[in-house]
């Protein structure tokens, strides 16, 4: 924690001159790694590493009654865990706003997109399934909403949603269900008025302000600005062209 | 958040269901002063929204190990009553009342001068008491007021302002219909004198060319916005300075 306060003002530098301390461009990803399938009890899973930021998302889908105002839909959850020892200054307990706002966000690009078919989710009258997407951060050197959004768009892509036969839960032979879009989210940090893409813990320590957007191939689904700092209009729409210039890359993650 | 076709025309005739155009907001009508024990506050009005904000501070920081020796630290509860709903709401946080506190706390951390008050907080409580649509932003725009009533030192006075689209076309300040069945929710907050954004959420669907557009109408809308809170705020000190001069005596 103090060698990153220390280590803030050296960020600070780079970023002035747009260098970065690990050598990457203002643009740049750090490497991305992505398993599909890598929790046998879960109906789709993820486990994505950017840097060594690693995240892992675990989909499980039960029995639900629809939401009142939603009767012919299924549901969506999403829940995030910052686990205690992903990080030193992460406490055991209730989640904090930090956690909170990075489900929130997730849930958000992959619900404005309508990625899943929420219709398709439905059973019978009064009963549908429900789609619960946990998010475990397990290692956090910065960027967790990019690992997270990524390894729940390829956990959901492809999910098998179980049959209720005789009402009971049967997920053997179950049929994949494919994402209808498959949103793309891209992170950025302010540091001394230059925006870098994919922060580091570092990085974010040196921020005063943070931007997640998510899209599609030509539609923006949500956008989450965080942190004290501003941004200029020019920035948002600069940051935006670039999201959807990342998104080739980063679709070939997801439908590997 | 619906999306496509709504289930229920927003648009008709070129009016919206409360009968403005595109670029129209709704009413607004803002107080400052409106508390006595509170070192600011401010109501405030939009269309159907009522806001409450007040503020404490600069003030002890509990618990004390929470103080921060350089500055003030800048706490922020958004909360909506359980009135404030169609149905009975509950004031314990949710998930949603967290995030809108941590944002609306990141617009004001912008522009407080934390410097000037080190080893205090400031604490900022904004309650709506009547939902309509665009509660964060409303509740934004009231808590610059609130805080300026305090006297706390600040840059800028932040403005809080809505922009969505619904049934294809971009429209400013939700109302409650159109948060709920339109196809997109923009949340803006904007600091005049710069220019800058200081909140920027959303959610739904938009190509490059509307956001471009919803953008440049937020900024359009603020200008009004700012007005009406400096005019609040000139009132509150034009009716203290009344009172002052009628008896002589530092009036309440």
């Amino acid at each position: 924690m103090i060698s990153d306060e220390l280590r803030k003002g050296a960020v600070m530098e780079f970023a002035k001159d747009n260098r970065r301390l690990d050598g990457r461009g203002l643009n740049d990803y750090r490497k991305i790694t992505v398993e599909k399938n890598v929790i046998g009890t879960a109906e789709g899973s993820a486990r994505v590493k950017i840097g060594d930021t690693q995240v892992l998302v675990g989909v499980k889908i039960d029995p639900v009654e629809p939401y009142e105002d939603r009767p012919n839909e299924g549901t969506l959850t999403v829940d995030a865990e910052f686990l205690a020892l992903a990080h030193e200054t992460f406490e055991p307990g209730r989640p904090s706003e930090d956690s909170i706002e990075l489900a929130r966000i997730v849930d958000r690009g992959i619900r404005s997109s309508e990625a899943i078919d929420l219709k398709a989710l439905v059973v019978e009258e009064g009963k549908a399934w429900g789609v619960f997407v946990d998010v475990y951060v397990l290692d956090h050197d910065g960027n967790m909403i990019d690992a997270a959004a990524l390894a729940a768009v390829t956990a959901l892509q492809g999910m098998k949603v179980p049959k209720l036969v005789d009402g009971k839960v049967v997920r053997e032979n179950a049929s994949p269900l494919l994402l209808k879009e498959v949103p793309t989210y891209c992170t950025y940090a302010k540091v001394n008025d230059k925006i870098l893409v994919d922060p580091t813990y570092t990085e974010e320590v040196a921020a005063d302000a943070r931007i997640t957007m998510s899209v599609g191939d030509d539609m923006l689904f949500a956008i989450q600005k965080a942190g004290s700092g501003a941004f200029t209009r020019a920035e948002v729409m600069d940051m935006l062209d670039k999201t959807f210039e990342t998104r080739k890359t980063l679709l070939t993650y997801i439908t590997k | 958040m619906v999306s496509g076709s709504s289930v229920m025309p927003l648009f008709v005739n070129g009016k919206r269901l409360d009968g403005r155009k595109a670029d129209e907001m709704r009413a607004v009508s803002i107080s400052a002063g409106v508390l006595n024990k509170a070192d600011g506050s401010a109501f405030l009005e939009l269309g159907k929204n009522k806001v409450l904000a007040a503020v404490y501070g600069p003030r002890e920081v509990f618990p004390k190990h929470q103080t921060d020796p350089y500055k003030a630290v800048v706490r922020c509860i958004y909360r909506m009553a359980p009135f404030s709903t169609d149905e009975h709401g509950r004031t314990r946080p949710n998930r949603r009342s967290i995030e809108i506190s941590k944002v609306i706390r990141e617009t004001f951390e912008n522009v407080i001068v934390r410097e000037i008050y080190p080893k205090t907080a400031i604490e900022i409580y904004i309650e709506i008491l009547e939902a309509n649509g665009s509660t964060r932003v409303a509740g934004i725009t009231a808590a610059s007021v609130a805080l300026a009533n305090a006297g706390i030192p600040m840059t800028d006075l932040p403005i809080g302002v809505s922009v969505g689209k619904i049934d294809n076309q971009i429209a400013i300040d939700m109302m409650k219909e159109e948060d709920n069945y339109g196809q997109a929710d923009m949340p803006m907050a904007i600091k005049p004198t710069t220019g800058e954004i200081l909140l920027l959420q959303m959610d739904g669907k938009m190509t490059r060319a509307e956001f471009e557009k919803a953008v440049d109408m937020a900024f359009k809308a603020a200008a009004g916005v700012h007005e009406k809170q400096i005019a609040a705020l000139k009132s509150y000190y034009e009716n203290v300075e009344a009172e002052v001069s009628e008896d002589g005596s530092a009036g309440n």
